[in-house]
Parts: C-alpha cells; sequence; structure tokens
C-alpha cells in the first residue's frame, strides 16, 4: 500500500556508501552519481577504498565507500562531513560514524551484526541494541536499521540463485532505496544492468529486481517518511556528462594526437592509480594510439622516447614511485630536447606509500627529482574533468617547445568525478608539430662551395625550440643523445663556457614559455581583500569552498589556482604583492609555499594535511578565517559558516 | 562483436627485416655513411674494426640513410652512433632497447640498429634486452663483449670469468658469469648469432643475415679490449689455436672444427648428440651420418642451447661461432601497427574525420543539455 510521503525540498545532499570492499560500494556510487547526473543535479564525487583487492572481509581495514555530493547550484567538494551514510555491516559503520555530523542519517544493514562481524570491526556490544538508551553512541544520529540483505534474498528467491548469490544483489536494493528517496531517474541505471549483466539472465533478474525492490520499500515502509527533492543545477548552456579524472585525461590526450597530427605513442607500466590511463587510452588504437605495456617503468618512458624521436607525441603515465625511476630518462628527454608527456598521478608517499590514496606531495620531483640543471615544465589540473584541457596543455607545451612536460594529476582527480561540459573540438588549440625539413646552416666552408648543413641545436628565436627532424627526412641525419651538445650544431661538447650556455639556455627555453601563459585569474569579488589564497591542483575545490564560506560570513578574501608551476605566470609575483598576506593550502608538508618564497621573497603561509584525502572546506574556512582577521585586525568567526553547526557542510555561492 | 585478438587478426606476413624499409635511389658508399665527428677510441681498439666493417656493409644494404636509426646505451661501443651518418640516439645506460622498441614500433619504415656492450645488456639493461628479445621487435642488437668494464676504467663486467682479478675485485671477481648467447636463446629469441670484431667477413656476413632477419636479431661481438681486458679472445685469433677453438656453425652442414681434412672438408673434432645435449667428438670416431648437422630453423631450440653450452666460461678455449638461431616468428611491432590499422579502417567504415569521432567519443554514454 502506498502513503502519502512528505517531500522535503534541500539545495544540497553528502552521501556516503559503505561497505566491505567486495560489497560493490564503488559500483553503488557510481549509479547513484550517474542518475544525478542524468537528473541534472552539479555533483562531486570521492570514492575511497583500500590497496588490498580484497581485504579480510567484515574487518575495518576492507572498508570501501563512495561519497556523492549533489546540489541545486555549482558545486566544489565532495563535501566534508555526509548528510547520509549507508553502512552495511559493522565495519562500515564504525569506520565512518566518525565524520557524520550530529543529526545525520545513517541507514544500516543489519543482516550482518552478528557476533563475529561485531568482533571483527571491534564492537562490544551491538550498537544498534542501544539505540533510544541513555547511553546509545548512535543517539546524535537518526538511524533507520534495515534487514538490507534479507529484503534482497527474499525478493530475488525466484531466480534460484545460492543465497550468496542472492545477497550479492543488496547493493541494488541500497541504490533502489535511496533512489526513490531522492527521486533520482531510474532508466540510466536499469539500462546499465541491461548491458552490464546481459550474457547472465538470473543475474540480471536478480539485479533488476533488488533495484526496484528497494524502490519500492521505500515507497511503502513507515520507516521512510519523506522524500526529498534536489533541483537541478544551473549550470552554463551545453552538453554535459559526467566524468573521472583518468577518463578525461585519456580523452585529452587523444585529442592532443588529433590537434596536432601526430600519433600518440603511451609507454606505461601498470601502477595505481594511473592504470586507468592505460586501460582507456589501449581501446582507442582507431585513433592510431599505440600504448605498450612496458616491463618497467623506465622501458615505459623509453619507449615514449624513442617515439617521440621518431615522430609521435611521446607519453608515459605513472604515480610517484614511477617517476622516481623515470628521472634518468626525463633527464635524457631534457637534453635531447624531444617532446614528451610524463604524467604523474600522485599519491601518498614515500616509497609505496597510500597507493589508493591521495596526495600532492610530489611537486618537488617533478621539478627537481633529476640530476643536474634539469628543467621541466609542469602543469596541474584543478578538478577531474579539468584533466582534460590540462592534458591538451602539457601537449601544446612539450611539442612547441620541445621539451618533456610534466603533467600533475592525483588520486582524487584520477578517481573522483564531476559533470562536464564537453568542449567542441574546434576550441581547442591547433598544434603545430613543425617538423624540420630543410637544411637549416650554411657551411662553415661555403665558400669552398661545401653544401648547407643541418645543424639540430639551432634555436627558435622566439620560442629557444630546437628543431624536430625525424628520421626519415633525406639530408637532416643527425645524432642526439645524453651527452652536453654543443649549441647549434649540436656535436658533443665538453667545453666550459659552451656547457654554462647550454645550461641557461635550457632554463630559458622553460622560462620563455610564460610568455604564452594566460594572466592569472583572481577571484576576489569584493576587492577589498588584504589576504590571498593560493593553490594548485585538487585542491582547487576545497580552496573555492572555503573562501565562498568566509565571504558568507561577511569577510573579504582572494582566490588564485595555479595550472602552470613551472614556469609561473608571468604576472604572479605581482598578484601576489597586492596582498597582505598569502595562504598556500597543500596537500603535502609546504611544497608550493617554498617555491614561491623561493621565487618571490613573499612569506608564504602554508596550510598543510597529507591525509590521504581532499582538504576539508569548513576547516580551511576557519585558517582563512583567523587570518583574514590578523591581516584586517579584527576578530573573525565565521560562526556557521565555519565548523560551527548548523551549517556544517558546503556553503553555495554568495549571491 | 569483440575486439579480436592479436592471434585473430589476420597476421602480416612474415617479411624480411628491412623489405618496408625505402631503398636507395643510387649505389652507396662507405663514406657516405661515415660522420664528420672524429673517433675516439684507444688504439687497437676492436670497436673500431666493427665500425669499419659496418660503415662498409651500410651500403650493400641499399637502403635509404635517412630512414637508418643506431640507438645505443653507455659505454665505450655506445659511442657508436656519432660515427655514423645516419639518424642516431646515444642515450642512457642500459635503455637502448627499450628506445629502439618505441622507434620500432613507431615507424615500420625505419631499419633500427642498438649498438650495446656487455655491462650495458647485459648487467644494467638486462630487463630491457630479455623483453626486447621476447617481443620480437624488429631491429638488431649488436652486443660488443668485451668481457670487462672499459669506460669506468676496468671493473669485471657479467661476462667476466670467475675469479677475475680487477680494480673492484682485487682478490677476484665472485659472480658467475652470463653466456650472452645462452641468455638470448632463454628469452626466446628468433635470431641469435655470435662472431668476431676482427673477422670481418663473417661479421659482415651475419650482420646481412641479421638485417634480413624480421624480428630481433641478437648478434654477440666478441671485441677486444687491449686496455683492460687485452688477449680475452687470443685462442680463437691466435692463428695456431683458432682453428681448434672456432666451432663453425653453418646451417645445413655437420659441425666440425679442428684440423680440416682436405678431402671432406671435415675437421678432425665433431659435434654429436649426447644425451639431451651435445658432445666433443673425433670426427673418425663416429659414422658422418650421426655428426651433428646444424639446423639454425628448427623452431625447438634445445639443441642451440646446448650448443651455446661449449662456450668456456673462463679464458675462451673453445666458442661456437655463427648463427644459431633463425627462426620465423611475427614480431611485436608488426602485430602492434595491424591492431591500430586494423581498427583505424573499421573506423573509416563509419565514416568522418578524427575529429568527428572524437566528438562522438566526447558525447557518448549518459549526457544531458542545459539550456
Ligand atoms: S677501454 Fe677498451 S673497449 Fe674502451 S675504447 Fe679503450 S680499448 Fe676500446
Amino acid at each position: 500500500m502506498s502513503q502519502t510521503k512528505q517531500v522535503k525540498q534541500l539545495d544540497r545532499v553528502i552521501i556516503r556508501f559503505a561497505g566491505d570492499s567486495g560489497d560493490g560500494m564503488q559500483l553503488t556510487g557510481d549509479r547513484f552519481t550517474q542518475e544525478s547526473a542524468v537528473f541534472g543535479n552539479d555533483l562531486v564525487t570521492l570514492p575511497n577504498f583500500p590497496a588490498e583487492i580484497r581485504a579480510p572481509q567484515g574487518t575495518l581495514p576492507g572498508v570501501s565507500s563512495f561519497q556523492v555530493h549533489f546540489a541545486d547550484h555549482d558545486i566544489l567538494t565532495a563535501g566534508d562531513r555526509p548528510d547520509v551514510l549507508v553502512a552495511m555491516n559493522p565495519a562500515a559503520l564504525k569506520a565512518n560514524v566518525g565524520d557524520l555530523p550530529k543529526g545525520a542519517a545513517i541507514i544500516v544493514d543489519t543482516h550482518d551484526f552478528t557476533k563475529r562481524n561485531l568482533d571483527k570491526a571491534g564492537y562490544d556490544t551491538n550498537p544498534l541494541d542501544l539505540l533510544g538508551d541513555a547511553n546509545d553512541p548512535l543517539g546524535d544520529f537518526q538511524v533507520h536499521p534495515v534487514d538490507l540483505t534479507g529484503m534482497t534474498v527474499e525478493a530475488v528467491k525466484e531466480y534460484g540463485l545460492s543465497r550468496k548469490d542472492a545477497a550479492r544483489a543488496k547493493n541494488m536494493f541500497a541504490l533502489g532505496l535511496l533512489s526513490w528517496m531522492y527521486g533520482r531517474p531510474t532508466e540510466p541505471t536499469t539500462a546499465f544492468l541491461e548491458n552490464k549483466f546481459k550474457k547472465a539472465p538470473a543475474i540480471l533478474g536478480a539485479n533488476l529486481t533488488a533495484f526496484k525492490a528497494g524502490w519500492n520499500f521505500g515507497e511503502t515502509t513507515e520507516t521512510f517518511v519523506v522524500r526529498y527533492e534536489i533541483k537541478p543545477a544551473k549550470l552554463p548552456e551545453g552538453t554535459y556528462r559526467n566524468i573521472t579524472g583518468n577518463l578525461a585525461l585519456s580523452y585529452g590526450l587523444i585529442a592532443a594526437g588529433v590537434r596536432s597530427g601526430l600519433p600518440v605513442f603511451l609507454g606505461s607500466y601498470p601502477i595505481t592509480p594511473a592504470s586507468d590511463i592505460l586501460h582507456e587510452l589501449s581501446k582507442h588504437k582507431a585513433f592510431g594510439v599505440t600504448t605498450l605495456q612496458a616491463e618497467d617503468e623506465i622501458a615505459g618512458i623509453g619507449a615514449a622516447i624513442g617515439a617521440s624521436f621518431a615522430g609521435s607525441l611521446g607519453v608515459t603515465t605513472t604515480s610517484g614511485p614511477g617517476i622516481a625511476l623515470k628521472s634518468e630518462a626525463i633527464g635524457l628527454a631534457v637534453m635531447t630536447e624531444l617532446p614528451l608527456l610524463v604524467i604523474d598521478v600522485q599519491r601518498g608517499g614515500p616509497s609505496t606509500g597510500l597507493p589508493t590514496k591521495t596526495e600532492q606531495a610530489d611537486l618537488m620531483q617533478a621539478m627537481y627529482g633529476r640530476n643536474g640543471e634539469a628543467p621541466v615544465p609542469i602543469v596541474a589540473p584543478q578538478s577531474p574533468g579539468d584533466c582534460f584541457s590540462a592534458a591538451v596543455e602539457a601537449a601544446r607545451i612539450a611539442i612547441t617547445y620541445r621539451t618533456p612536460v610534466m603533467l600533475l594529476s592525483d588520486g582524487y582527480l584520477a578517481n573522483g568525478s564531476e559533470p562536464w561540459q564537453v568542449p567542441s573540438i574546434d576550441d581547442l588549440p591547433v598544434i603545430d608539430p613543425d617538423f624540420a625539413t630543410a637544411l637549416n646552416h650554411a657551411s662553415p666552408k661555403a665558400a669552398e662551395g661545401e653544401p648547407d648543413e643541418f645543424w639540430p641545436y639551432l634555436r627558435d628565436q622566439e620560442t629557444l625550440a630546437r628543431p624536430w627532424a625525424i628520421p626519415g627526412t633525406p639530408g637532416l641525419e643527425h645524432r642526439i643523445g645524453g651527452l652536453e651538445k654543443g649549441e647549434g650544431h649540436g656535436n658533443i661538447s665538453y667545453d666550459p663556457a659552451n656547457h654554462d650556455l647550454m645550461v641557461r639556455t635550457r632554463q630559458a627555453k622553460i622560462e620563455a614559455i610564460a610568455k604564452s601563459l594566460p594572466p592569472l585569474e583572481v577571484d576576489d569579488p569584493s576587492g577589498e581583500a588584504k589576504v590571498l589564497v593560493i593553490g594548485w591542483g585538487s585542491t582547487y575545490g576545497p580552496i573555492g569552498a572555503a573562501c565562498r564560506r568566509v565571504r558568507r560570513a561577511g569577510y573579504h578574501v582572494a582566490q588564485t589556482h595555479l595550472r602552470h608551476l613551472n614556469p609561473f605566470p608571468a604576472d604572479l609575483g605581482d598578484v601576489l604583492k597586492r596582498y597582505d598576506k598569502v595562504l598556500v593550502p597543500e596537500m603535502n608538508l609546504g611544497q608550493l609555499s617554498r617555491l614561491l618564497r623561493a621565487e618571490f621573497l613573499v612569506d608564504a603561509i602554508g596550510y598543510n594535511h597529507v591525509r590521504g584525502l581532499p582538504l576539508k572546506a569548513a576547516e580551511l574556512a576557519e585558517a582563512v578565517g583567523q587570518l583574514v582577521g590578523e591581516a584586517e585586525g579584527t576578530e573573525v568567526d565565521l560562526g556557521e559558516h565555519g565548523l560551527n553547526p548548523p551549517s556544517d557542510h558546503e556553503e553555495a555561492p554568495s549571491r | 562483436m569483440s575486439t579480436p585478438t592479436s592471434t585473430e587478426l589476420p597476421l602480416p606476413a612474415l617479411r624480411t627485416g628491412t623489405e618496408s624499409v625505402p631503398a636507395a635511389e643510387g649505389p652507396q658508399t662507405a663514406k657516405e655513411f661515415t660522420s664528420d665527428q672524429e673517433v675516439r677510441w684507444c688504439p687497437g681498439c676492436g670497436d673500431y674494426a666493427v665500425l669499419k666493417a659496418v660503415q662498409s656493409f651500410l651500403p650493400d644494404l641499399g637502403l635509404r640513410r635517412e630512414n637508418i636509426v643506431f640507438v645505443s646505451g653507455i659505454g665505450c661501443s655506445s659511442r657508436f652512433p656519432y660515427y655514423l651518418d645516419t639518424y642516431g640516439m646515444h642515450s642512457i645506460h642500459g635503455r637502448a632497447p627499450s628506445i629502439a622498441t618505441g622507434i620500432a614500433t613507431a615507424r615500420e619504415d625505419l631499419s633500427v640498429w642498438v649498438v650495446t656492450g656487455d655491462g650495458d645488456a647485459l648487467s644494467i639493461g638486462g630487463n630491457h634486452l630479455i623483453h626486447a628479445l621476447r617481443r620480437n621487435v624488429n631491429m638488431t642488437i649488436l652486443l660488443f663483449n668485451n668481457r670487462i668494464y672499459g669506460l669506468t676504467k676496468g671493473q669485471y663486467s657479467p661476462t667476466s670469468e670467475v675469479g677475475k682479478v680487477t680494480k673492484s675485485t682485487p682478490v677476484g671477481s665472485l659472480d658467475h658469469p652470463f653466456n650472452p648467447v645462452s641468455l638470448a636463446l632463454g628469452a626466446e629469441a628468433s635470431f641469435v648469432a655470435r662472431t668476431i670484431d676482427s673477422d670481418r667477413k663473417h661479421l659482415t656476413a651475419v650482420l646481412a643475415a641479421a638485417a634480413a632477419h624480421r624480428g630481433t636479431s641478437f648478434v654477440e661481438i666478441y671485441q677486444n679490449c687491449p686496455i683492460f681486458n687485452d688477449g680475452a679472445f687470443d685462442a680463437i685469433k691466435d692463428r695456431d689455436t683458432k682453428e681448434h677453438a672456432i666451432i663453425p656453425l653453418e646451417h645445413g652442414k655437420p659441425i666440425t672444427f679442428g684440423v680440416r681434412d682436405e678431402e671432406t672438408g671435415l675437421g678432425d673434432k665433431a659435434l654429436a648428440r649426447a644425451g639431451g645435449g651435445v658432445e666433443v667428438v673425433e670426427t673418425a670416431a663416429v659414422p658422418t651420418e650421426q655428426l651433428l648437422v646444424h639446423d639454425a630453423h628448427n623452431p625447438d631450440p634445445s639443441t642451440a642451447f646446448a650448443i651455446s653450452r661449449l662456450t668456456d666460461a673462463g679464458y675462451l678455449h673453445r666458442s661456437p661461432i655463427g648463427i644459431f638461431r633463425q627462426v620465423e616468428r611475427p614480431t611485436y611491432d608488426d602485430l602492434a601497427r595491424a591492431q591500430v590499422a586494423d581498427a583505424k579502417a573499421k573506423a573509416a567504415q563509419s565514416g568522418g574525420t578524427d575529429a568527428d569521432r572524437l566528438t562522438k567519443l566526447l558525447n557518448a554514454g549518459d549526457t544531458w543539455n542545459v539550456g
């Protein structure tokens, strides 16, 4: 029997799905995200999973979660604290309850709250037995205990599956329930399941049935009396899709190939969290993309350098440990001045570190992690969708300036997703490989009738780039390599003055890139800010959200974000000078702040967390607020826009 | 429809190593292949002989000079590309096979050569060497084996004999050496040969066969380093001992060596099967039909491996010289290009440019419109 349910309007919701790593929480979150995207909400996601493929079942380390933040306005982060937690077992409850704000809703699958699983999660007593008691540990929350598994097994009986297989559909039951609760469209998930399980009719039937049963349960049960409505967001006009950073980055590489007319050649060794780029590019041979899964990290970049020498757009993808192994080869590409893209999807370090968690602590490695003076341009995307244009930009620099370029993504960008406005190919820059085809220098013995020569290190006056003559070009045969080259002619040179000149010239070439960069965009709505917050990479979202909070509380703050870390934009120094205080939030111990201090003698103040997770906007807002107070000589109280309830989650932009 | 696996794709017809490389328009000279750079090896170094042999062999290869690429790593021999007027890259230690793999896979119209040494290929670059061989990328690897580190001034190498006294091993080296030919055979190589720096004729013949082979051709060249390891190959070079030391391998002929019989042309020693391997016998002591006839084309590498084991690890009293193995196997680069070409051809059927297809790709999946 259907009941009349109350419908409540919300402007945003943060839901976290959490379960055992075998429970399909990533898929559930992903489906909910797709439904929300198609519905037209703005959204940001944060998958969080263990490094182990199947960590011991039911344990805390085995918990996998997926957080999705969706809203009727543009949002910047996946949210600090979930409004709703879906917990599929005791470990998932225990691992996540600490992140919930007071008043959050918890939908918990009671089925696995057995003695054994409670023990594994470290619960002495079943917290669900204490609900409503004076000592209820979950007293701050609205808890909805539901036997999701039991109801799923019951619902899918007709398919004759084993109990285990039947229970597996419980994630779809949960998805159905949440889809009902937030009025999500069901067609995308139905179509997805039909495609995924088309070869296994019983499994398909069970999943579809569980999904519908979850929906119907929401509609009929008295446990849930409210449905929520979050209207579509008013995003700029265009066609949108939801996209992860790794997918956007892969598409960006293909686009760079199309816009430069160069075949893309990826040499790569599998590594978390970069492997998806290898997987994706290997599907797109139709664009002339070649992918080589190399024997190791070094061979991956070696093959890419070889392909670049031969006239392809050489690319290598990896994470920090791989960059360490590739350093010598990156130096070779610096010395031979060949175009090359080196993509570092950063993860927690050092050493193996936290393979599945995010961090941005490879900036110094990208900047300086080579022997000798070996400058390399660095480009960093700021959001998952932005990985697309960052890849195109990195390719523009690599090809135009004949240099390896580092593209610093990170684990959060790689796996996180957001709605992405699909760009028009015609709007992307055209990249001209400008291969050398002719002799370029008169022979010193020209008077004696010696013909002209080819000088592989004779530079373009504007870009300082050397000619790129690829094998097969008659008359331009030449040798390059890791030994120092004589300026111009490019033969081996041990001459001290030449080495000094070449070291400076390679540096000047990278610095010359700044001339091709647009002026920095500074967001300073009132124009009265004394404090500038500057970041790079995936902290864009949290920094933006923190600045919004500070402004909503009535204070002034400016924000700017660096896409180019080397060279810096030409006007960065002037921008920094305009502000009394500069705050640099980073997921490291202060790497950009050091570079800013060294380059501009500015008192860059660090805000640093290395928890393997994105920065939290509310915490950061408090830090920004404090600095604003110091700069303006006032007491700053962000009130509910900071860490204080009730509004302890992301703010809408000031209107 | 599911994507075909590489084995379902039409295999590119097995061709010669240089078939897809454009031919030179007219005759070429060794001088055209000689760069203007001063050669800087020590006087008497075996590398000179190999360079001369290569410079005079390349014109005979008959390929356009601009379509030839030499790639090297680090070490004395790795200076090689600077002295040839072709395209070239003197790369970093041990990595030349990986760089060459990228070049050869990206461009089928190039003749790709790797010049490396025993330290470069077998120590720091061992991994790249074995994987190049297993992939069978169309290129020729010339391994100059002088059994010592020359450029770093005389430490023992992975092919030095146990007990080698060097600067880094004053009381003798401890590690057992590699036999490069055995290693290559174990790494699934499709072409494996050994030759000698000082035997121009044999060296040139092996280079020709290696270039003609489609796939990775591995050529070990015994190369004397008069400065740090002089005499390492004396037994096979000395006029008095060489006919007893060199076991010449010729496809289709019985393997014999030692003092030649004027009439039969057979040496007084021969190889015969013994158990699972081979042994040296007195030619006269066994019936001719029991002499081991060399079969470089045998798909099973066991016999070639057994023959490779006849090389001494220490002072080279004896060594088989020639082509151990030459079998046809699809090359990695041909297959990789076939996959790309196949995908491109299928895409072309649906029409449109790459940009049109990219637009379609970006707009695929669940999209929605705003405004
Ligand atoms: S050290 Fe030995 S191998 Fe090196 S150049 Fe001199 S003689 Fe040749």
